[in-house]
């Protein structure tokens, strides 16, 4: 059997390090195949309190991971909601006690395609399951008996995480006593696939993909790779910021190269940005996560739709989008606050004015910050009362 | 606390599922929550106002009132109250047409412009008035639609829109004001408080 660790070499990945809970109960998975006894890498922060109603669980987006705040200890890099969470932050560690789990279908340490499949003793590759959104979700319940929390104090996530948050409250209506779904959507637009369908082709059409078998040789599709994050990379920023920030700006030179390197700025952001994920990410996590995002529809899981999968909700919502995220957009969450009302729970709702696209919920926007931390504060307030009750 | 609000609560029944249109910083919300156990929840436009509600922990729903009163359900509410907006509306027909489909009953309460300060000041001076309950001038007033405690009361009327109570308020006295006082209580109140539906 080739050592798990050796695949990762190209990564320089400490596996080691990485926080794991075994999920010894069998999970039937949407496409009708069973997993069980799998990983699921997760990390916790701050302290579980006495009465445990301090817990809030982050969802982690398409290309997130369990590493939170803090330094990154696979990457040496900041936490990527460093910006949200930590000592004294919105979600301030020193009063909450935050988990987050990789999602399954990642490559930080859960369940995904370059583990090794039992049956073959050759990692999954294109044999792992397709996964879904719901899947994710299932996967990381057991986290939470794990930990010994009957109910969470908050849940929240932004872009993928937010739709993990959404089937969360939708499969488990008890499970948290206030959600704060960020930027995200109940089911992707034509737009949103046709972006990740761009991202897998990318990733396909590297002839170093080989049918998702290159983990067997030690490498990765590069330039795939690369390509893919830098579409997601546009998605996540406005036409205006982008503008802001980049214009027609050189890159370190005083005119046009006549040449195909990166005159622009903008160009060599995106090349940075590209090769600086296929350090960290693997590009069969991408083709399943993306897959994932695509199949998700909650309106489609339930009878009624949308307002059915809300029905009977005692979790109070918050949902947060930014004006200018053209991804998810202001009208996706806007409709998810339609059906909350609709069937009855108890919802709020903000649009932050921001130009600085679908990335402000990583970002430090301290009107976002400011709503995020007034909600959780006070959501702690009554939810300890609500317990003394 | 504002005279206006102490009289909206009196006139909601405890234990009540409650909309306020224009919200506000959530005073009138945090009041009906503390002393009726009022299920409430909120709509307001302003960025700094849905944050001052949320960290009191009220429930409020960042968006514009003569846009978006469609995501509510039909009869969704007990109440529905709009607080001194309705003639800031470009359609406050349409409005309070919303406001009805939306809740059982509505509370409207409007700034009387038929106050007598408010006409002397026309009347006298020649000019638009300024006052406390006015306290814009005319070239920056939201105001597009102002009318009087009378001018309400007929356009129920006309319109089969049906009046359960309207109480004026001046300062901290309060009256309740039928078809037979309403020219003089048109003329001694600051702001009608409406009760429809």
């Amino acid at each position: 059997m080739p050592s798990l660790a050796g695949l990762f070499f190209w990564m320089n990945i400490k596996l080691e390090n990485i926080k794991k809970l075994d999920v010894k109960k069998p999970l039937k998975l949407d496409c009708g195949k069973t997993i069980s006894n799998f990983p699921l890498a997760y990390e916790t922060y701050g302290k579980l309190n006495k009465n445990k109603d301090n817990a809030i669980l982050v969802f982690h987006a398409l290309t997130g991971d369990q590493y939170v705040t803090g330094t990154n200890p696979i990457t040496n890099k900041e936490g990527w909601w460093i910006t949200a969470v930590g000592p004294g932050k919105a979600i301030d560690t020193n009063k909450y006690f935050v988990i987050c789990a990789n999602v399954i279908g990642g490559c930080m340490g859960s369940l995904g395609p370059r583990n090794i499949n039992p049956k073959t003793n050759q990692p999954y590759g294109l044999d792992f399951p397709v996964i879904t959104i719901k899947d994710m979700v299932r996967a990381q319940e057991s986290l939470l008996d794990h930990l010994g929390i009957k109910k969470l104090l908050c849940a929240t996530g932004g872009s993928m995480g937010g739709m993990q948050l959404l089937q969360f409250c939708a499969t488990f209506p008890d499970k948290t006593f206030s959600a704060i779904p960020i930027a995200c959507s109940s089911s992707h637009s034509a737009q949103n696939i046709a972006l990740n369908e761009l991202a897998r082709q990318a990733i396909m059409a590297d002839p170093v993909w080989e049918k998702g078998k290159y983990v067997l040789k030690n490498v990765q599709p590069k330039n795939g790779l690369a390509v893919a994050r830098m579409v997601g990379h546009i998605s996540y920023l406005s036409e205006k910021g982008m503008q802001e920030k980049f214009g027609r700006k050189l890159q370190e030179k005083a005119d046009y190269e006549f040449s195909f390197n990166a005159d622009f700025q903008v160009e060599s952001y995106l090349r940075h940005q590209g090769y600086a994920f296929v350090e960290r990410f693997d590009a069969n996590s991408v083709l399943y996560i993306t897959r994932a995002m695509d199949y998700f529809d909650l309106s489609k899981q339930f009878k009624g739709g949308l307002i059915e999968a809300f029905k009977n909700q005692e979790t109070k919502f918050l949902v947060i989008s930014f004006s200018s995220d053209w991804l998810y957009t202001t009208k996706d969450n806007k409709d998810i606050v339609i059906a909350l009302n609709a069937s009855g729970a108890d919802v709020s709702y903000s649009e932050i004015a921001t130009d600085k696209g679908h990335d402000s919920f990583l970002l430090d926007e301290p009107e976002f910050l400011k709503t995020l931390k007034g909600f959780i504060d006070s959501m702690y307030e009554k939810f300890k009362n609500e317990k003394r009750i | 606390m504002k005279k206006e609000f102490k009289v909206i609560a009196d006139l909601l029944p405890s234990n009540t599922r409650v909309l306020d249109v224009g919200c506000g910083d959530g005073s009138l919300m945090s009041l009906l929550r503390k002393e009726k156990n009022i299920n409430v929840r909120g709509l307001e436009l302003n960025q700094s106002n849905v944050q001052q509600c949320i960290h009191k922990g009220l429930p409020v729903i960042q968006g514009n009132a003569e846009t978006e009163l469609h995501q509510f359900p039909d009869q969704s509410f007990d109440y529905v109250i709009l607080s001194q907006t309705l003639q800031a509306f470009y359609e406050p027909e349409k409005v309070l047409r919303e406001l009805l489909r939306i809740g059982k009953s509505v509370i409207v309460s409007i700034p009387n412009f038929g106050y007598w300060k408010v006409r002397t000041k026309l009347l006298f001076f020649g000019k638009m008035p300024v006052t406390k309950t006015l306290p814009n001038t005319w070239y920056n007033t939201p105001n597009l639609h102002m009318c009087t405690i009378k001018d309400l009361f007929n356009f129920c009327d006309e319109k089969k829109i049906n009046i359960k109570k309207v109480v004026g308020v001046n300062e901290d006295k309060i009256s309740s004001i039928k078809k037979g006082n309403l020219e003089i209580k048109n003329l001694f109140s600051k702001l009608g408080i409406f009760l429809i539906g």
